[in-house]
C-alpha cells in the first residue's frame, strides 16, 4: 500500500514526462490525476491501518526498498518508513496534491503545455512522499531537494516571463543556503551518532545529551549544534524569517502551484524535520528557545506585511509565511503535536484560498491586484463562499478548523511558562489579530464594494467550471471540519476528561467509518494513542498536556481577537472607505516599512548579490592578470627577457666566457664543498601525522 | 584467461590509427575516403568499448589488489618492465575513457571538416595512451603514457581549436609539460631509493618518512597541474575555449582525472607520511579553488569558460576528499572523478550543440530557446542538476561523500566547502535561465533545430548514467571499496 501511495505519483510523472507527446494533454491530465487520486486513497488507507487500529497499538513499520549508497560505516538504504507522522503528512500531500492535479485541469486549459505541467506537479508529489517517508536523514535530503527542484520548475513554468525566472532562480538558491545547513547537519549527525538512520539516532538520544563536538573551531554541545544545522534547513523550505524573501516571489508560478506547494506542502516540510526530529530537539533547548523566537518574530513580521500587500497572492502569500511561524513557536515549545495539527488545518484552508484566488484571478482574465477588483461576490458566488470559508478558518472562528489548532497552538506556547513562551503567545495573538484584518480586506477589496475593474474584464467574468470547483469544495470541507474530527487524536489529552478532547471524540466513530471503535473510553482517542513514538516529549515539556489547563482569558483571547480584526476591516474597508490611505498616512514610516517588506531584498542584494558578482569580477581579472601574470604568461615573459639578456653574452668575446666559466667553476665547488658539510644531512623532519591538521 | 586485455586494449586504437593513415584513394574520391576513416574509427573505439565492458564483466570486485596482470621483463638491460593490470579504482577511469571515445569520435561527425583522417588517428593515439595511463603498473610506463597523452592533445587543440588555438596548447602543453618533469625527477629518485620502477612494489615499499616530502612536492606539482588546482589552472580556460567540443569532452572527462588517478596511486600509498604532513595545504587549497572558481564562474559570459571554471570546482571537492584520508572522502572523490567525467563531458556536448547551431559561445547571444529546443533543454536540465549536486544525480553522491570525509577532519574547512555548493547551485542556474529561459530575443537562436538523431543518440546514455549512479551508486562503489580499504588502512596506521 505503502508503495503505491509513494510511487503512483512518480508512475505518473515518467509516463507524463517521457510520453507527454504520445498521450497528449487529455492523457497526461487522465494519468496524473488518476494515480494521485489513487495514491490518495491508498494514504487514506494507510492512515487506518497504523493510526486508527485495533486497540489503539502502534501500527508504524518500516519498508526497506534497497541499498543507496554504502561506504565505509556510512550507510544508507531507499526506504519508506510508515508511522504516525508520515502516514499523516501523507495524507495531506496527497490529498492536496489530488485536488490540485484536478483543478489544474481545468485552471491551465488555455495554456499550451498542459502535459508537463502535470508532469511537474507529479514529480513534486512523488518528492514531497519520499521526503516525509524517508527514514534516514539522506533520503530526506533526496525529497528536500527533489521539491526544491520541482518548485524551480513550477514557478519558472512561465519561462518566457523574466520574473517568473527570476523568482525560479532566486528560489532555489535560497533553499540552497538553508540546504547548506541541513547538508552539514546531516554530516554533524554522522560524526556524533554514527549513522544517518533514524531508528539509529532516535534510539537513545540521551545518552548524548551531554557530548560535544568541535565545530567551526568551537567545542559546542553537540545536540545544539545539530538542531540548529537542520533548523537551517528548515527555515529555508519553511521561508522564516531571515531565508523567506522567495516565498513572495515564489507567486510567479501558476496559481494550483501555490496552492499545492507554496502554501500546504512544500513549506511545511522545515515544520516535518523538525517534529520527525523531536527526539532530538528535546535535548538541546537553547535551539528549540531559538526555534519559538525566530517563529514568533516570523509570524508577527509577515503579518504586518500582509496588511499592506494588494496583489491577492502575495498577501496569501505573507499569511502563509505568518502561519508557518505559528507551527515553529510551537514547535519551539515542544508542542509538537499541535504544530503538525496545525499544519494539517492550514494544508487545507490555506490551499482553499490559494485556489479560490485562483479561480478569481481565472475570472478576471489574470488580474491580480485587489485595487482592480471589487464587488464581485455577486458575479461569482460559489467562489465568495469558499473563500469566506477558507478565511474564516485561517481567522480561527469556531467551528472552522483553524480555531482549534491555532488555539492550541497559542495555549501551548503559554503553558511552556517561559519568557519566549510568553513572547510568541503575544506575538501569536497580535498576528491573529493583524490575519483577521488582513483576511477581510483582502474579502472586502476583492468581493464588496464597487467594481474597479474595466468593463471589458467585468463582461468576462464567470464562475469557475465545475472541475475546478469540486476540489475547492473538498478543501473547504476539509477546513471546515478538520479541526474539530481530529483534536482529540492530534492533540488531545489522554488524562483530562473535562477537556474537549473528549466531547470531539464522539464524532470520530462517525468520521472514522467505524474502523475505530471507541470501546476503550473516550480518551483513547488522544495524542499519547495517537502519536505513539513518532513524536516523542519529555514529560516536563508537554505543553500541549499543559495547555488544556490555561487560564480562561489565554484560550479565549485568540477568538476575541480574531473578531475585533474583523470588524476593524469592516470599519475601514465598508463602511469608512478611503480610511485606509488616511491610517497609512499617519503611521507613514511603519507603512514604508511593511510595504516594502521590512527592506530584505534590497538589503540582501548589498550584502550578498553584488559583492559575489563583484568577487567574480575581481577574481576573473585577476586570474588573467595576477595568477596568470606570474604563472604562465609570466614565465614566458621572464623567458623572453632572458634569453634576450643571455643572448648578450653570446657576445664572441672569449675574456667574457672565461669569466662566465670562472663563476661557474667557483659555484659549483662551493656547491659540493657546502654539501660535504655532515650537518646538511643532520636536520631530520618530524613529521606530525593527524595532529598537523587544524 | 589468458588473453592479454590490456594490451589488447592499449595496441588495437595504435593499430587502427597506423590502418586510418594508411588508408589512400583516387583523387577526387575525398568524401568516401572520409567516410572510410570515420566508420574506421568508430568501430575501433566501440570494439574497444567493447574489450572495457567485457573486462568489467570478468573483474572481480571482491578481491582487493591488479587483476588482468601482464608482465614481461623489457630487454632486460633496462630496469623498466612492462607491466600492466587494473584494480577497482582504475577500472573505472579505463572505462571512462572507451566509454568517451566513441562519443568524441562521434561527436565530431559533422563538425570537424579539416584534415579529417589527422583528427581521427589523433583521437585513437589519444585513447591508446589514456588506457595505458590507467594501466601501467611501471611508473617509467606510466610516465610515457602520462605525457604521451599531451602530444595528440596539444595537436587537437593547436591544429582543430578556435582563433587563440596556438597560444592555448602551448600554454597547455608547457604548463603540464613543467609539472612532469618533476615527476620525472620523483620517479627516478624512487628508482634510485627502492630499486624498482615497479608500482606494486613502490606501494609496499614506502620510503624513509625524511625523504617523502621533497618527493610529494614533485609529484604535487605535475599532478596538480593536471587537476587543475589553484593557482595553476589557468591552462585550462584557455585550453577549452580554444579546443573543439570532442578535445574538451576529453580533456574534462578523462585528462582531468589523472592527477587524482595520480594522488590515489603514487602521493598516497606511497608517501604517506608527506601526504598527511601536507593534507592541510591541500585541504584548504581546494577550498580555496571550490570558492575562487565558483565565483568567477558565476561572471562568466562565455559557456565554455563558464563550464571550464566549473570543473575547477568540482576538481576542487575531488582533492579535498582524497586528503581527508576517510573512506568516505577517498571514495567520494572517486565518484566525483567518475560523476563529473560523465556531466562535464556532456556539459561540453551541449556547448558543442549550440555552437554547430549558432557558431558562437556567448551567452547572451541565446534566450528562450527551451520553446525550439525542449529535447536539448531536458537533456541541459539533468546535467546542469547533476552538476550542481543534486541528490539523485551522481553528482550528489561524490560531492556529498568528499565533504562528509572532509567534516570529520575539519569542520571549518568542511563548511567554507559546502558554500561551494550554494555557489555552484547559483552559476549553473544562472547560466541555464540565460540560454533557454527568457523571451526569444535573439531569432537565430529562436530558430535553431531540435537535437538530431546522432546527438540524442550521443545525450540519452550520458543521461542515463547521470541517472542510474546518483540512485544505484553502489554498482560502482562496491567495486573500488576494497582498494579504498587498502589505502586508507595505510593511514589508520599512522594515525
Amino acid at each position: 500500500m505503502e508503495l503505491l501511495a509513494v510511487f503512483a505519483p512518480l508512475f505518473a510523472f515518467i509516463i507524463a514526462g517521457l510520453f507527454g507527446k504520445h498521450i497528449g494533454a487529455l492523457g497526461c491530465q487522465i494519468v496524473t490525476c488518476t494515480s494521485v487520486v489513487i495514491a490518495a486513497l491508498a494514504s487514506i488507507t494507510l492512515f487506518f491501518d497504523v493510526i486508527m487500529t485495533e486497540n489503539m497499538v502502534d501500527g508504524s513499520y518500516v519498508t526497506v526498498l534497497g541499498s543507496w549508497l554504502s561506504s565505509g560505516d556510512f550507510n544508507v538504504s531507499w526506504a519508506l518508513r510508515i508511522d504516525q507522522l508520515s502516514v499523516v503528512m501523507m495524507c495531506v500531500v496527497n490529498i492536496v496534491s489530488a485536488c490540485v492535479h484536478i483543478y489544474s485541469v481545468g485552471y491551465m486549459s488555455h495554456d499550451k503545455s498542459k502535459g508537463r505541467f502535470m508532469a511537474y506537479l507529479s514529480l513534486f508529489t512523488f518528492a514531497m512522499l519520499m521526503l516525509v517517508t524517508s527514514d534516514n536523514l539522506l533520503q530526506l535530503f533526496f525529497g528536500w531537494e527533489g521539491v526544491g527542484v520541482a518548485s524551480y520548475l513550477l514557478i519558472g513554468f512561465w519561462n518566457h516571463k523574466h520574473s517568473a525566472n527570476a523568482a525560479a532562480q532566486k528560489a532555489f538558491i535560497v533553499n540552497r543556503v538553508g540546504d547548506f545547513g541541513l547538508a552539514l547537519g546531516i554530516m554533524a549527525i554522522f560524526v556524533v551518532f554514527g549513522s544517518i538512520e533514524f531508528s539509529e539516532i532516535f534510539d537513545n538520544p540521551a545518552q548524548y545529551a551531554d557530548i560535544t563536538m568541535a565545530f567551526l573551531g568551537f567545542e559546542l554541545h553537540a545536540l545544539t549544534v545539530i538542531c540548529l544545522l537542520l533548523f537551517m534547513g528548515a527555515v529555508g523550505k519553511s521561508a522564516q524569517l531571515g531565508l523567506h524573501t522567495w516565498l513572495p516571489d515564489a507567486m510567479e508560478g501558476p496559481t494550483p502551484v501555490s496552492a499545492l506547494i507554496h502554501a500546504a506542502t512544500m513549506v511545511t516540510a522545515g515544520v516535518f524535520l523538525v517534529a520527525r526530529f523531536s527526539p532530538i530537539f528535546e535535548y538541546a533547548p537553547l535551539a528549540l528557545m531559538v526555534v519559538a523566537v525566530l517563529g514568533a518574530t516570523t509570524a508577527f513580521v509577515a503579518a504586518t506585511i500582509a496588511l499592506t500587500q494588494f496583489d491577492i497572492k502575495r498577501v496569501i502569500a505573507y499569511s502563509t509565511m505568518s502561519q508557518l511561524g505559528y507551527m515553529f513557536f510551537a514547535l519551539g515549545v515542544s508542542a509538537y503535536g499541535a504544530a503538525i495539527f496545525h499544519l494539517m488545518t492550514h494544508a487545507f484552508f490555506k490551499a482553499l484560498l490559494f485556489l479560490g484566488a485562483g479561480s478569481v484571478i481565472h475570472a478576471m482574465s489574470n488580474e491580480q491586484d485587489m485595487r482592480n477588483m471589487g464587488g464581485l461576490w455577486k458575479k461569482i458566488p460559489i467562489t465568495y463562499v469558499l473563500m469566506l470559508i477558507g478565511s474564516l478558518a485561517l481567522v480561527g472562528i469556531w467551528p472552522f478548523a483553524g480555531y482549534f489548532s491555532k488555539d492550541i497552538v497559542l495555549e501551548a506556547a503559554w503553558a511552556d511558562n517561559t519568557w519566549f513562551g510568553h513572547y510568541a503567545y503575544w506575538m501569536g495573538i497580535a498576528a491573529a489579530f493583524m490575519t483577521a484584518f488582513y483576511s477581510w480586506r483582502l474579502i472586502i477589496m476583492t468581493f464588496h464594494g464597487k467594481s474597479r475593474a474595466s468593463e471589458k474584464i467585468l463582461s468576462h467574468v464567470h464562475e469557475s467550471p465545475s472541475i475546478m470547483i469540486l476540489p475547492l469544495v473538498v478543501l473547504a470541507i476539509g477546513s471546515i471540519f478538520a479541526g474539530s474530527v481530529f483534536y482529540g487524536g492530534f492533540v488531545g489529552s489522554a488524562y483530562d476528561k473535562h477537556a474537549s478532547a473528549s466531547s470531539y471524540s464522539n464524532i470520530m466513530p462517525a468520521a472514522g467509518g467505524g474502523a475505530s471503535s471507541e470501546t476503550h473510553g473516550a480518551n483513547a482517542w488522544s495524542k499519547e494513542y495517537f502519536w505513539h513514538d513518532s513524536i516523542k516529549v519529555l514529560p516536563a515539556n508537554d505543553t500541549v498536556e499543559a495547555a488544556h489547563y490555561v487560564p480562561f482569558w489565554v484560550k479565549k483571547m485568540p477568538l476575541v481577537v480574531g473578531i475585533l480584526g474583523i470588524l476593524l476591516a469592516y470599519f475601514v474597508y465598508m463602511f469608512r472607505a478611503g480610511i485606509s490611505t488616511n491610517i497609512a498616512r499617519i503611521f507613514k514610516p511603519l507603512y514604508v516599512l511593511f510595504f516594502n517588506k521590512w527592506f530584505f531584498d534590497p538589503l540582501y542584494n548589498v550584502i550578498f548579490v553584488r559583492p559575489a558578482i563583484a568577487w567574480g569580477h575581481a577574481f576573473s581579472k585577476s586570474d588573467k592578470s595576477i595568477v596568470d601574470g606570474i604563472g604562465a604568461d609570466g614565465v614566458a615573459a621572464f623567458s623572453v627577457r632572458a634569453s634576450k639578456a643571455l643572448s648578450r653574452f653570446q657576445s664572441g668575446y672569449l675574456y667574457q666566457y672565461a669569466l662566465v666559466m670562472m663563476i661557474s667553476l667557483i659555484a659549483i665547488i662551493s656547491w659540493f664543498v657546502f654539501k660535504a658539510d655532515p650537518s646538511f644531512y643532520s636536520v631530520q623532519h618530524t613529521f606530525v601525522a593527524r595532529e598537523a591538521l587544524p | 584467461m589468458n588473453i592479454p586485455l590490456l594490451s589488447i586494449m592499449i595496441f588495437l586504437p595504435l593499430i587502427c590509427a597506423v590502418m586510418i593513415a594508411l588508408v589512400r584513394g583516387e583523387k577526387g574520391d575525398e568524401a568516401v575516403i572520409e567516410k572510410n576513416v570515420k566508420n574506421l574509427a568508430l568501430f575501433c573505439s566501440l570494439f574497444v568499448f567493447a574489450f572495457g565492458v567485457f573486462l568489467y564483466q570478468n573483474f572481480d570486485p571482491s578481491i582487493s589488489g591488479f587483476q588482468f596482470v601482464e608482465k614481461y621483463q623489457w630487454f632486460g638491460v633496462l630496469p623498466i618492465s612492462y607491466h600492466l593490470g587494473v584494480d577497482g579504482i582504475s577500472i573505472f577511469f579505463v572505462l571512462l575513457s572507451v566509454f568517451l571515445t566513441p562519443i568524441c569520435i562521434l561527436a565530431s561527425w559533422n563538425s570537424i571538416k579539416t584534415r579529417i583522417k589527422e583528427y581521427m588517428i589523433m583521437f585513437l593515439v589519444l585513447e591508446s595512451f589514456m588506457i595505458g595511463t590507467f594501466v601501467a603498473l611501471d611508473s617509467i610506463m606510466f610516465y610515457v603514457f602520462f605525457e604521451g597523452v599531451l602530444i595528440p592533445m596539444f595537436l587537437i587543440i593547436g591544429i582543430w581549436g578556435g582563433s587563440r588555438r596556438v597560444y592555448a596548447s602551448y600554454k597547455f602543453f608547457l604548463y603540464t609539460l613543467t609539472g612532469s618533469v618533476l615527476m620525472l625527477l620523483a620517479l627516478l629518485f624512487l628508482y634510485v631509493e627502492v630499486g624498482t620502477t615497479d608500482i606494486t612494489v613502490l606501494m609496499a615499499n614506502p620510503i624513509a618518512a625524511d625523504m617523502q616530502k621533497w618527493v610529494w612536492l614533485a609529484f604535487f606539482a605535475s599532478f596538480a597541474i593536471k587537476m587543475p588546482m589553484w593557482p595553476v589552472h589557468t591552462w585550462l580556460r584557455t585550453a577549452h575555449v580554444e579546443a573543439p567540443t570532442a578535445g574538451s569532452v576529453i580533456l574534462a572527462g578523462v585528462l582531468l582525472k589523472m592527477g587524482g588517478y595520480g594522488f590515489l596511486r603514487f602521493s598516497l600509498p606511497m608517501l604517506p607520511d608527506a601526504s598527511m604532513y601536507f593534507a592541510p595545504l591541500v585541504m584548504w587549497l581546494s577550498v580555496g579553488a571550490i570558492i575562487y572558481a565558483s565565483l568567477i564562474a558565476l561572471v562568466q559570459e562565455d559557456m565554455k569558460k563558464l563550464i571550464a571554471y566549473s570543473s575547477v570546482a568540482h576538481m576542487g571537492f575531488v582533492t579535498l576528499g582524497i586528503f581527508s584520508f576517510t573512506t568516505q572522502g577517498i571514495e567520494g572523490a572517486i565518484f566525483q572523478m567518475l560523476s563529473h567525467g560523465i556531466i562535464s563531458a556532456a556539459m561540453f556536448l551541449c556547448v558543442g550543440v549550440v555552437y554547430d547551431r549558432l557558431h558562437t559561445r556567448e551567452i547572451s547571444r541565446y534566450g528562450g530557446i527551451v520553446r525550439n529546443m525542449p529535447i536539448f533543454a531536458t537533456m541541459f536540465m539533468i546535467f546542469m542538476l547533476g552538476s550542481v549536486g543534486l541528490p539523485g544525480t551522481s553528482g550528489f553522491v561524490g560531492e556529498f561523500l568528499t565533504l562528509l570525509g572532509a567534516f570529520q577532519v575539519n569542520t571549518v574547512i568542511a563548511a567554507l566547502a559546502t558554500t561551494g555548493v550554494i555557489l555552484g547551485a547559483a552559476y549553473m542556474l544562472v547560466l541555464y535561465r540565460r540560454i533557454f529561459f527568457g523571451p526569444s530575443d535573439n531569432k537565430d537562436a529562436a530558430e535553431m533545430r531540435d537535437l538530431n538523431m546522432l546527438e540524442k543518440g550521443l545525450f540519452i546514455p550520458l543521461a542515463f548514467l547521470v541517472i542510474y549512479l546518483g540512485i544505484f551508486p553502489n554498482v560502482v562503489m562496491d567495486t573500488f571499496s576494497p582498494a579504498v580499504a587498502e589505502i586508507t588502512s595505510i593511514y589508520e596506521g599512522i594515525k
